[in-house]
């Protein structure tokens, strides 16, 4: 920890220096920009430093003859092309790390769709239902335990085929947190919005889309949330078994010819997209829950 | 008198968990005649909003009947509509879609899209919201709120309005004001009305009658006080006035001379 502190203060002090003397000049011009441009900086200065910081360290771990692993420079060297261009077409193997990261995407997409539409009837079945909860719950917490990757045999054996064993792997990842979130959320709706739903005399297609789903939104995102994470976690293990272009594929090929700077460089890939895809479920369900929690 | 509007027979409620029976309400029976606006006033947990529900459809009687125009309710429906304590407005949509939600379900094939648009203003106009329309119930008051409630029910065209605590909720000022509007609506509309309050100024205030439950478990009718004071009221004029001084003196000598209230019984 303390090392990180220490690499803070130095570039900390030159700035600061210079700053001093440039808002005495900007506050009569620019009164608009100084408060905007302060609220980037402390958003955008921290992860910087400390993303410089671990860098430095790497760098100076790796960097002795001997080391096992690549230092930032020799991945900077080595995989160039990866990091700067991702969507390059060498030839049908060879493509950049953009169309590899797509592939799995679609992957995920389609096993996550599956798994969101299946995971939100199946929890709101078991949360409306006494019975369907007392048959189905103990069954679904034993097999949400089962790890990702020991589905995988049994899904290649029924499908006999390499990219619908890796969707389904996703979808039975996935499904878990849905299920079970959706179905407290279901638990959770105010006896009020049943009376209202019971004098207005509602059908059950009436009450799934005008009640439940709208007032169970705030737990089925948490759910569906989980379950993106968990999806892109599994998706790359699932594909180093399968095969193909993604990008969990593009890792074990990798090891298997001693590109570990390219390993890297695809790790960089999956955190940034699973970050990505985890806001942007975050996004929607704030989007789609913000009457909800104001009530 | 003419043939009973409603009619609640011999009505008895117990619950019952796991081993134990409580008998809440025991051989209820209530005749009420249309346009009527009759309170039911008791001590908290004396079964006044089981009796309601009960009318509701929304709890099942255990014995007895409740009969609306000679036919059993035994479910529940718009023709009994509610207005709750805690005003239950769906909060994901505006105050407009909220009352949208009964207008449409009620209405969807006897009346066009633009009479029913039509009606929906009426109503949050008749409660004064119409202004709100857009909404959402988070961004309005509890008053407003419990008017948008209103709103719903009246859109309902219910055959009765039942009105569980409405005003419970809210501070004595706008209290007021929302009684004021009900006794408007009632005098145009001439609604039939089951009001549940504890408030004894409120149940005099509204009421053609007030029906006084007596404590429970095995609640009952204890008395029925007919408040004869004359349409329209008004708030100010009735504070001197004797006849709604004898009423109030007479629920608030049943609640609290024969029928006190004994903590933790």
């Amino acid at each position: 920890m303390s090392l990180p502190l220490f690499k803070n203060d130095e570039p900390l002090v030159k700035p600061a220096a210079r700053v001093l003397s440039l808002p005495a000049r900007l506050q009569k011009r620019n009164l608009t920009f100084g408060p905007i441009l302060r609220k980037i900086a402390t958003a955008v200065v921290p992860p910087l430093v400390t993303v410089i910081a671990l860098l430095l360290i790497w760098q100076i771990l790796c960097d002795k003859p001997g080391a096992t692993l690549p230092a930032p420079t020799v991945v900077w060297k080595e995989a160039k092309d990866l990091i700067v261009d991702p969507f390059f077409v060498y030839g049908t193997q060879d493509v950049g790390l953009g169309w590899r990261v797509l592939v799995s995407l679609e992957r995920v997409g389609i096993g996550f769709g599956f798994a969101a539409v299946a995971g939100i009837l199946v929890g709101c079945l078991i949360g409306q239902s006494d019975w369907a909860m007392r048959g189905l719950d103990p069954v679904f917490q034993v097999l949400r335990t089962v790890p990702p990757l020991a589905w995988l045999p049994i899904s290649l054996a029924a499908f006999r085929d390499s990219s619908p064993s890796a969707i389904f792997v996703i979808f039975i990842t996935a499904i878990w947190p849905i299920i079970i979130n959706t179905a407290v959320g279901i638990r959770n709706i105010p006896m009020d919005y049943r009376n209202v739903a019971a004098v207005l005399r509602l059908n059950a297609f009436e009450f799934f889309y005008r009640i439940m789903i709208p007032s169970a939104a705030p737990y089925i995102f948490t759910g569906l949330r989980i379950g993106i994470g968990l999806a892109w976690l599994a998706i790359v293990a699932a594909e180093m078994l399968t095969g193909g272009v993604g990008i969990g594929f593009f890792i074990w090929d990798a090891w298997n010819s001693s590109r570990l700077p390219d390993i890297v460089v695809a790790l960089v890939y999956i955190g940034l997209v699973g970050f990505v895809l985890d806001r942007m479920v975050g996004f929607l369900g704030n989007l789609a829950t913000r009457g909800t929690a104001a009530s | 008198m003419e043939r009973p509007y409603l009619k609640i027979d011999h009505v008895s409620k117990t619950f019952q968990r796991g081993g134990a029976v409580s008998e809440v309400l025991k051989d209820v029976t209530l005749v009420i005649n249309k346009g009527e606006y009759v309170s039911v006033i008791g001590h908290s947990g004396c079964g006044k909003s089981t009796l309601l529900n009960m009318v509701a459809g929304l709890l099942p009687v255990t014995s007895g009947a409740i009969l609306l125009e000679d036919r059993e309710v035994n479910s529940p429906g718009p023709d009994r509509a509610v207005v709750f304590q805690n005003h239950s407005l769906l909060p994901w949509l505006s105050v407009y879609d909220n009352v949208k939600l009964a207008v449409d379900k009620v209405f969807s094939g006897t009346r066009s899209r633009a009479e029913r648009h039509e009606w929906n203003m009426h109503n949050l106009e008749l409660v004064q919201m119409a202004h709100a329309k857009d909404k959402r119930p988070g961004e309005i008051s509890g008053g407003m709120k419990q008017r948008v409630g209103l709103a719903r029910a009246l859109s309902m065209e219910p055959k009765v309005l039942l009105l569980d605590e409405p005003f419970g909720a809210l501070d004595a000022l706008t209290r007021a004001h929302l009684q004021d509007s009900v006794m408007q609506i009632h005098a145009s509309l001439g609604n039939t009305v089951i009001m549940i309050t504890h408030d004894v100024d409120e149940a005099v205030l509204l009421s053609d009658r007030i029906v006084m439950l007596t404590n429970g478990p095995a609640a009952h009718v204890g008395e029925v006080l007919e408040v004869g004071l004359v349409r329209p009221r008004k708030r100010l004029e009735l504070v001197s006035n004797s006849q709604y001084i004898k009423a109030r003196e007479g629920v608030l000598k049943f609640l609290y001379e024969r029928h006190r209230f004994v903590e933790a019984a």
